[in-house]
């Protein structure tokens, strides 16, 4: 599994690095190193809804307040299946 | 009116070429077109700046030439138009007409060489058999009569690359086993004879075929010495600009400053002394000047080739083009080293150019934003900025206690002290710090103006930055 944050200018100022450090928190928080890729990226050209995410390909609009529920309800159920 | 965008007439000269040869460019008719824009520049039948228009046309045949890449059997960017060069006196030292014949002598008393007698009407007579071109006499005349016919493009050039023609043309020529291509001749040459090579004939041919990012994707890479360059509009509206053009997204090379601070100060703690990596300019003069010195050379890639390499590394058909102040540039990333990240580079100059021929006028942009690094990573643009950062970083990752003593060199010549100090093992430092451009990057032959604002407006552009630590601004990278 991938999630993929945008890290651009627009998603930076949005606190996409605050999103990042909470995904790597968590990540390792629920052992799934092995099994979760994070990784950045520059712009996805939808600044308007950042901060931009992808799960492997599937598009999701975060601020880091919503971070833990995304993790929660996106990731781990998948993690787990 | 567009004047003011530029130091000199010389840049607006060079720029109005560039913008002609990009506009047919874009319309697929530079081929058809190109024997008309030295009229189109030069139109009726009064000279303004030559002898007569068809020499001023024949001239902008060889700019248009250099814009379109130049000569592809010369390695160097930096090229004499031998036409254009105006074959300045080479003669040194000599006493002009506003010598008084003065009772005090002080130019004849300082010459430690006896090279000054006095004629019939006791004016001061320069021997050049004894002469050595020091100047001492120059400078003590009250009148200021002793001048030196020295040319600009010799007398900018710090490393000695540039002399005479042996051929009978007389022009200036450059030897490209010194040039370190820093563009300090291309900014003075009064006649604009000195050009660097242009490439954006490339990067328009990338924007077109990425089809506005449905093929590919184009990151353009921006130099922090931006912030001092193109005053007449906001930052952010230059960065909208960027993106009209039709670049992907714009990314600060301030983050890869970010990423050297970071590395480079573990490298120095680790080796206990350095020359930093980051102007291609002072690094090529340590590997043609002081090659015993080049092991010292850091090992990191300069902040562009290495935020450059993490793009290309997250979005693998991403292209990058460098954007900056900067002629070294556009032979570091030819490399073997660099040439995997960076796809062509461009100056502040090329990019106003490339806005102008699409008329797109920046002013009426709405803004965008920029902000990937720290203040650290964009001080990088000016002198002692880099030396600022290393001690920050030293600090961040809990190396305090390694000493630093950090030697910053504003210009060549500053590195050249600093380097020879170095070889004989004199020198009061650890960490040279080298830039090759007077004040740094934001000095760079490729800047749209030069102005004692600069330093400030890049301090500012650094305190605004979202992230205040090297640290939190390279964590989400990892």
């Amino acid at each position: 599994m991938k999630i993929t944050v945008c890290i651009g200018s627009s998603c930076h100022l949005k606190g996409s690095r605050q999103i990042v450090e909470s995904l790597q928190y968590l990540i390792s928080e629920n052992h799934l190193k092995d099994e979760v890729e994070l990784a950045g990226t520059f712009c996805m050209g939808n600044c308007k809804n950042g901060v931009c995410v992808t799960l492997d390909d599937k598009f999701y609009s975060l601020t880091p307040e919503t971070t833990k529920d995304f993790f929660a309800t996106e990731v781990l159920p998948k993690a787990k299946a | 009116m567009a004047l003011r965008k530029f130091d000199t007439k010389v840049q607006y000269l060079k720029y109005k070429v560039l913008r002609e040869v990009a506009r047919e460019a874009w319309n697929d008719t530079l081929l058809e077109k190109l024997y008309d824009i030295p009229k189109r520049i030069v139109p009726g039948k009064e000279a303004t700046m030559r002898c007569c228009v068809y020499k001023e046309r024949a001239i902008l045949a060889e700019r248009i030439k250099i814009a379109m890449g130049g000569d592809k059997h010369n390695p160097n960017v930096i090229e004499v138009i031998d036409i254009a060069c105006d074959e300045c006196p080479v003669s040194g030292y000599e006493v002009t007409e506003s010598c008084r014949g003065c009772l005090a002598h002080r130019c004849e008393d300082v010459c430690k060489k006896g090279a000054i007698t006095f004629d019939h009407k006791q004016r001061a007579v320069i021997d050049k058999t004894k002469c050595v071109e020091c100047g001492a006499c120059a400078k003590v005349c009250p009148y200021g009569a002793i001048t030196n016919h020295k040319r600009p493009c010799e007398r900018s050039c710090k490393v000695g690359a540039i002399s005479m023609a042996t051929d009978d043309t007389c022009a200036a020529s450059i030897d490209n086993s010194k040039c370190i291509a820093c563009g300090a001749c291309v900014y003075q040459c009064p006649f604009g004879a000195i050009m660097d090579k242009s490439y954006i004939l490339n990067v328009i041919d990338l924007i077109k075929k990425s089809e506005e990012s449905q093929k590919f994707k184009i990151f353009a890479v921006v130099a922090p010495s931006i912030s001092s360059q193109f005053t007449y509009a906001k930052l952010g509206q230059v960065i909208t600009g960027i993106k009209e053009l039709g670049f992907h997204t714009v990314v600060e090379a301030a983050l890869g400053a970010d990423m050297v601070a970071y590395s480079e100060a573990a490298e120095l703690a680790d080796k206990g002394f350095l020359t930093s990596s980051c102007c291609p300019a002072f690094v090529d003069y340590i590997k043609k000047q002081f090659p015993d010195l080049a092991e010292h050379i850091s090992h990191n890639l300069s902040p562009v080739a290495t935020i450059s390499k993490y793009i290309k590394e997250t979005t693998p058909d991403a292209k990058v083009v460098f954007i900056g102040p900067c002629t070294a540039k556009k032979m570091e990333f030819k490399l073997d080293t660099v040439k995997p990240y960076i796809d062509s580079v461009i100056t502040f100059e090329e990019l106003q150019a490339l806005f102008d021929s699409k008329d797109i006028d920046i002013t009426t942009l709405e803004e965008g934003v920029l902000d990937n690094a720290s203040y650290y990573g964009r001080i990088f643009a000016r002198s002692g900025g880099l030396s600022d950062a290393v001690a920050q970083a030293l600090k961040e990752q809990g190396l305090d206690n390694f000493d630093l003593k950090a030697v910053p060199c504003d210009g060549i010549e500053a590195c050249k002290i600093a380097l020879l100090k170095a070889r004989k093992r004199i020198l009061d430092g650890n960490f040279i710090e080298g830039m090759a451009c007077v004040g740094g990057c934001i000095g760079g032959a490729g800047c749209l103006t030069h102005g004692e604002k600069n330093k400030a407006e890049v301090d500012k552009y650094g305190r605004e930055a979202y992230e205040k630590t090297i640290t939190d601004a390279i964590s989400q990278l990892r």
